[in-house]
Protein backbone atom coordinates (compact mmCIF):
# COMPACT_ATOMS: atom_id res chain seq x y z
CA UNK A 1 0.00 0.00 0.00
CA UNK A 2 3.08 2.13 1.00
CA UNK A 3 3.91 2.02 -2.85
CA UNK A 4 0.58 3.25 -4.27
CA UNK A 5 0.83 6.50 -1.64
CA UNK A 6 3.94 7.42 -3.49
CA UNK A 7 2.42 6.82 -6.84
CA UNK A 8 -0.59 9.58 -5.84
CA UNK A 9 2.22 12.17 -5.00
CA UNK A 10 4.06 11.67 -7.98
CA UNK A 11 1.59 11.72 -9.76
CA UNK A 12 2.88 8.64 -12.44
CA UNK A 13 0.41 5.62 -12.42
CA UNK A 14 3.23 2.96 -11.70
CA UNK A 15 1.55 0.30 -11.85
CA UNK A 16 -0.93 1.03 -14.85
CA UNK A 17 2.59 1.98 -16.45
CA UNK A 18 4.48 -1.43 -15.42
CA UNK A 19 1.06 -3.47 -16.28
CA UNK A 20 1.29 -1.66 -19.76
CA UNK A 21 5.10 -2.55 -20.31
CA UNK A 22 3.97 -6.36 -18.95
CA UNK A 23 1.00 -6.50 -22.23
CA UNK A 24 4.31 -4.99 -24.33
CA UNK A 25 6.44 -8.01 -23.41
CA UNK A 26 3.68 -10.26 -24.45
CA UNK A 27 3.08 -8.53 -27.55
CA UNK A 28 7.04 -8.79 -27.93
CA UNK A 29 7.46 -12.89 -27.07
CA UNK A 30 4.07 -13.70 -29.46
CA UNK A 31 5.05 -11.30 -32.44
CA UNK A 32 9.22 -12.49 -32.26
CA UNK A 33 9.19 -16.05 -31.44
CA UNK A 34 5.41 -16.61 -33.02
CA UNK A 35 5.49 -14.26 -35.43
CA UNK A 36 1.68 -13.28 -34.69
CA UNK A 37 0.33 -10.03 -33.36
CA UNK A 38 -1.61 -10.04 -29.92
CA UNK A 39 -4.75 -9.20 -31.24
CA UNK A 40 -6.97 -10.86 -28.69
CA UNK A 41 -10.12 -10.03 -30.96
CA UNK A 42 -8.50 -11.35 -34.23
CA UNK A 43 -7.33 -14.93 -31.91
CA UNK A 44 -10.97 -15.43 -30.49
CA UNK A 45 -12.73 -14.65 -33.77
CA UNK A 46 -10.49 -17.24 -35.34
CA UNK A 47 -11.79 -19.50 -33.25
CA UNK A 48 -15.37 -19.09 -33.87
CA UNK A 49 -14.52 -19.08 -37.54
CA UNK A 50 -12.39 -22.08 -37.43
CA UNK A 51 -15.00 -23.99 -35.30
CA UNK A 52 -17.92 -22.78 -37.70
CA UNK A 53 -15.99 -23.70 -40.80
CA UNK A 54 -14.64 -27.35 -39.55
CA UNK A 55 -11.42 -26.01 -40.21
CA UNK A 56 -8.23 -26.76 -37.35
CA UNK A 57 -5.82 -24.88 -39.22
CA UNK A 58 -4.43 -22.18 -36.36
CA UNK A 59 -6.87 -23.30 -33.79
CA UNK A 60 -3.89 -25.05 -31.64
CA UNK A 61 -1.73 -21.67 -30.81
CA UNK A 62 -4.98 -19.93 -30.57
CA UNK A 63 -6.36 -21.82 -28.14
CA UNK A 64 -3.43 -22.11 -26.08
CA UNK A 65 -3.25 -18.33 -26.10
CA UNK A 66 -6.70 -18.07 -25.00
CA UNK A 67 -5.89 -20.53 -22.17
CA UNK A 68 -2.89 -18.50 -20.91
CA UNK A 69 -5.32 -15.58 -20.69
CA UNK A 70 -8.18 -17.66 -19.08
CA UNK A 71 -5.92 -18.67 -16.56
CA UNK A 72 -4.12 -15.65 -15.38
CA UNK A 73 -5.75 -14.87 -12.34
CA UNK A 74 -5.56 -18.60 -11.11
CA UNK A 75 -1.70 -18.03 -11.14
CA UNK A 76 -1.32 -14.63 -9.94
CA UNK A 77 -3.28 -15.25 -6.68
CA UNK A 78 -0.74 -18.04 -6.20
CA UNK A 79 1.74 -15.12 -5.64
CA UNK A 80 -0.28 -11.40 -5.18
CA UNK A 81 -3.63 -10.81 -4.67
CA UNK A 82 -6.46 -9.92 -7.50
CA UNK A 83 -7.21 -6.10 -7.67
CA UNK A 84 -10.79 -5.51 -6.80
CA UNK A 85 -13.17 -5.15 -9.66
CA UNK A 86 -16.45 -3.29 -9.92
CA UNK A 87 -18.55 -4.57 -13.48
CA UNK A 88 -21.41 -1.76 -12.87
CA UNK A 89 -23.42 -2.84 -16.08
CA UNK A 90 -26.27 -4.62 -16.04
CA UNK A 91 -26.97 -7.76 -17.23
CA UNK A 92 -29.04 -6.64 -19.86
CA UNK A 93 -26.16 -4.07 -20.89
CA UNK A 94 -23.83 -6.45 -20.62
CA UNK A 95 -25.03 -8.53 -23.53
CA UNK A 96 -25.71 -5.80 -25.66
CA UNK A 97 -22.16 -4.60 -25.53
CA UNK A 98 -20.72 -8.42 -25.69
CA UNK A 99 -22.23 -8.39 -28.94
CA UNK A 100 -21.06 -5.00 -30.40
CA UNK A 101 -18.16 -5.43 -29.18
CA UNK A 102 -17.76 -9.32 -30.38
CA UNK A 103 -19.59 -8.23 -33.98
CA UNK A 104 -17.56 -4.86 -34.35
CA UNK A 105 -14.28 -5.76 -33.17
CA UNK A 106 -14.16 -8.83 -36.16
CA UNK A 107 -15.67 -6.28 -38.56
CA UNK A 108 -13.15 -3.56 -37.84
CA UNK A 109 -10.20 -6.07 -37.75
CA UNK A 110 -9.11 -5.34 -33.79
CA UNK A 111 -9.86 -4.40 -30.39
CA UNK A 112 -7.52 -2.08 -27.86
CA UNK A 113 -5.09 -5.00 -28.22
CA UNK A 114 -4.49 -5.34 -32.09
CA UNK A 115 -5.52 -1.71 -33.57
CA UNK A 116 -4.54 0.07 -30.00
CA UNK A 117 -1.62 -1.62 -29.18
CA UNK A 118 0.06 -3.72 -31.79
CA UNK A 119 -1.51 -1.02 -34.42
CA UNK A 120 -0.03 1.84 -33.04
CA UNK A 121 3.24 -0.04 -31.95
CA UNK A 122 4.05 -0.24 -35.39
CA UNK A 123 2.24 3.28 -36.90
CA UNK A 124 0.07 1.30 -39.02
CA UNK A 125 -2.52 4.14 -40.35
CA UNK A 126 -5.71 1.85 -40.06
CA UNK A 127 -5.22 1.07 -36.17
CA UNK A 128 -4.61 4.93 -36.27
CA UNK A 129 -8.19 5.56 -37.70
CA UNK A 130 -9.72 2.61 -35.95
CA UNK A 131 -8.65 3.64 -32.32
CA UNK A 132 -9.41 6.95 -32.38
CA UNK A 133 -12.85 6.20 -33.82
CA UNK A 134 -13.70 3.24 -31.09
CA UNK A 135 -12.04 5.97 -28.15
CA UNK A 136 -14.66 8.03 -30.13
CA UNK A 137 -17.79 6.13 -29.21
CA UNK A 138 -16.44 5.01 -25.85
CA UNK A 139 -16.05 8.50 -25.26
CA UNK A 140 -19.44 9.18 -26.63
CA UNK A 141 -21.22 5.92 -25.35
CA UNK A 142 -20.33 6.69 -21.61
CA UNK A 143 -21.34 10.44 -22.18
CA UNK A 144 -24.55 9.00 -22.80
CA UNK A 145 -25.14 6.63 -20.15
CA UNK A 146 -23.75 8.63 -17.41
CA UNK A 147 -24.78 12.36 -18.36
CA UNK A 148 -27.34 12.57 -20.55
CA UNK A 149 -29.99 9.36 -20.28
CA UNK A 150 -29.29 8.62 -16.28
CA UNK B 1 9.37 -30.07 -30.72
CA UNK B 2 8.92 -26.80 -32.39
CA UNK B 3 5.33 -27.29 -32.45
CA UNK B 4 4.97 -27.88 -28.54
CA UNK B 5 7.56 -24.68 -27.96
CA UNK B 6 5.13 -22.62 -30.44
CA UNK B 7 2.32 -23.74 -28.23
CA UNK B 8 4.48 -23.00 -25.19
CA UNK B 9 5.25 -19.44 -26.35
CA UNK B 10 1.73 -18.41 -27.19
CA UNK B 11 0.36 -20.17 -23.77
CA UNK B 12 3.09 -17.90 -21.91
CA UNK B 13 1.85 -15.04 -24.30
CA UNK B 14 -1.72 -15.06 -23.23
CA UNK B 15 -0.74 -15.51 -19.56
CA UNK B 16 2.01 -12.30 -19.67
CA UNK B 17 -0.96 -10.30 -21.46
CA UNK B 18 -3.43 -11.84 -18.74
CA UNK B 19 -0.59 -10.45 -15.98
CA UNK B 20 0.03 -7.29 -17.45
CA UNK B 21 -4.35 -6.38 -17.78
CA UNK B 22 -4.50 -7.25 -13.70
CA UNK B 23 -1.14 -5.42 -12.51
CA UNK B 24 -2.31 -1.97 -14.88
CA UNK B 25 -6.15 -2.79 -13.31
CA UNK B 26 -7.35 -2.92 -16.70
CA UNK B 27 -9.50 -6.01 -15.04
CA UNK B 28 -11.34 -3.18 -13.66
CA UNK B 29 -14.85 -2.31 -15.73
CA UNK B 30 -14.62 0.90 -13.58
CA UNK B 31 -11.30 1.85 -13.65
CA UNK B 32 -11.49 1.82 -17.78
CA UNK B 33 -15.21 3.77 -17.42
CA UNK B 34 -13.69 6.35 -15.54
CA UNK B 35 -11.82 6.69 -18.22
CA UNK B 36 -14.43 7.03 -21.18
CA UNK B 37 -15.81 9.33 -18.71
CA UNK B 38 -14.55 13.15 -19.45
CA UNK B 39 -17.32 14.57 -17.83
CA UNK B 40 -17.08 12.66 -14.54
CA UNK B 41 -13.94 11.76 -12.51
CA UNK B 42 -11.35 11.67 -15.34
CA UNK B 43 -8.83 8.21 -14.69
CA UNK B 44 -6.02 8.76 -17.46
CA UNK B 45 -4.50 5.13 -16.08
CA UNK B 46 -5.70 3.20 -19.18
CA UNK B 47 -3.46 6.06 -21.66
CA UNK B 48 -0.52 5.35 -19.06
CA UNK B 49 -1.03 1.71 -19.89
CA UNK B 50 -1.81 2.05 -23.47
CA UNK B 51 1.45 4.34 -23.49
CA UNK B 52 3.91 1.38 -21.92
CA UNK B 53 2.54 -1.34 -24.24
CA UNK B 54 2.92 0.51 -27.24
CA UNK B 55 6.50 1.65 -26.51
CA UNK B 56 7.84 -2.13 -25.69
CA UNK B 57 5.75 -3.42 -28.39
CA UNK B 58 7.10 -0.85 -30.82
CA UNK B 59 11.01 -1.97 -30.19
CA UNK B 60 9.45 -5.57 -31.36
CA UNK B 61 8.05 -4.43 -34.20
CA UNK B 62 11.07 -2.77 -34.88
CA UNK B 63 13.01 -5.82 -34.55
CA UNK B 64 11.06 -7.73 -36.64
CA UNK B 65 10.82 -5.90 -39.41
CA UNK B 66 14.87 -6.74 -39.91
CA UNK B 67 13.48 -10.50 -39.76
CA UNK B 68 12.24 -12.34 -42.52
CA UNK B 69 11.18 -15.32 -39.50
CA UNK B 70 10.43 -15.14 -35.94
CA UNK B 71 13.00 -16.59 -33.71
CA UNK B 72 10.91 -20.16 -34.07
CA UNK B 73 11.52 -20.18 -37.62
CA UNK B 74 7.69 -18.89 -38.60
CA UNK B 75 6.93 -16.62 -40.87
CA UNK B 76 6.23 -12.98 -39.47
CA UNK B 77 2.50 -12.04 -40.25
CA UNK B 78 2.18 -8.28 -40.13
CA UNK B 79 -0.97 -7.27 -41.31
CA UNK B 80 -0.18 -5.64 -44.77
CA UNK B 81 -3.46 -3.74 -45.73
CA UNK B 82 -3.47 0.25 -45.38
CA UNK B 83 -6.81 0.79 -46.43
CA UNK B 84 -9.08 3.00 -44.24
CA UNK B 85 -12.53 1.42 -45.33
CA UNK B 86 -16.31 1.83 -44.60
CA UNK B 87 -15.69 -1.74 -42.64
CA UNK B 88 -12.92 -0.15 -40.37
CA UNK B 89 -14.62 2.67 -39.40
CA UNK B 90 -18.24 0.95 -38.95
CA UNK B 91 -16.22 -2.13 -36.74
CA UNK B 92 -14.85 0.32 -34.45
CA UNK B 93 -17.75 2.61 -34.37
CA UNK B 94 -19.30 -0.33 -32.74
CA UNK B 95 -16.86 -2.02 -30.82
CA UNK B 96 -16.37 1.47 -29.07
CA UNK B 97 -19.94 1.47 -28.30
CA UNK B 98 -19.64 -1.96 -26.58
CA UNK B 99 -16.74 -1.10 -24.64
CA UNK B 100 -18.06 2.34 -22.78
CA UNK B 101 -21.31 0.50 -22.61
CA UNK B 102 -19.56 -2.33 -20.51
CA UNK B 103 -16.16 -1.15 -19.46
CA UNK B 104 -14.99 -4.67 -21.10
CA UNK B 105 -12.75 -4.96 -24.29
CA UNK B 106 -11.98 -8.73 -25.37
CA UNK B 107 -8.50 -9.26 -23.24
CA UNK B 108 -10.03 -8.04 -19.95
CA UNK B 109 -13.43 -9.77 -20.34
CA UNK B 110 -11.75 -13.42 -20.85
CA UNK B 111 -9.47 -12.69 -17.92
CA UNK B 112 -12.47 -12.03 -15.36
CA UNK B 113 -14.07 -14.72 -16.86
CA UNK B 114 -10.90 -16.84 -16.06
CA UNK B 115 -11.29 -15.65 -13.05
CA UNK B 116 -15.17 -17.10 -12.67
CA UNK B 117 -17.10 -13.73 -12.61
CA UNK B 118 -20.57 -14.20 -13.49
CA UNK B 119 -21.18 -11.22 -15.49
CA UNK B 120 -17.59 -11.49 -17.74
CA UNK B 121 -18.59 -14.69 -18.71
CA UNK B 122 -22.33 -13.30 -19.67
CA UNK B 123 -20.39 -10.52 -21.56
CA UNK B 124 -17.70 -13.25 -22.90
CA UNK B 125 -20.83 -15.52 -24.27
CA UNK B 126 -22.33 -12.38 -25.63
CA UNK B 127 -19.41 -11.78 -27.39
CA UNK B 128 -18.68 -15.00 -29.14
CA UNK B 129 -22.28 -14.73 -30.09
CA UNK B 130 -21.37 -11.10 -31.57
CA UNK B 131 -18.43 -12.74 -33.94
CA UNK B 132 -21.02 -15.81 -34.36
CA UNK B 133 -23.35 -13.76 -35.90
CA UNK B 134 -20.30 -11.65 -38.05
CA UNK B 135 -19.54 -14.89 -39.28
CA UNK B 136 -22.95 -15.88 -40.23
CA UNK B 137 -23.45 -12.91 -41.94
CA UNK B 138 -21.21 -13.65 -44.47
CA UNK B 139 -18.46 -11.07 -43.54
CA UNK B 140 -15.61 -13.78 -41.94
CA UNK B 141 -14.50 -14.80 -45.80
CA UNK B 142 -13.63 -11.44 -46.56
CA UNK B 143 -11.48 -10.71 -43.10
CA UNK B 144 -7.91 -12.36 -43.87
CA UNK B 145 -5.90 -10.43 -41.25
CA UNK B 146 -6.83 -10.17 -37.49
CA UNK B 147 -6.28 -8.66 -34.65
Amino acid sequence: MNIEQTITEIDIPWLALAGGMLIGLATTLFLLANGRIAGISGIVGGIVSGLLHLSWRDLDWRLAFIAGLIVSTLVWRQFFSLPDVQIQASDMMLVVAGVLVGFGTRLGSGCTSGHGVCGMARLSPRSIVATLMFMSTGFAAVYLLRHVIV
Amino acid sequence: MRKLIVLLTALISGLVFGFGLILSGMVNPAIVLAFLDIAGQWNPSLLWVMGGAVAVSAVAFFIARRRSTSFLGLPVNVPASRVIDKRLLLGSFLFGAGWGTAGFCPGPALVMAGAGSEKAILFVIAMLAGMLLFEIAGHGRKSGVAS
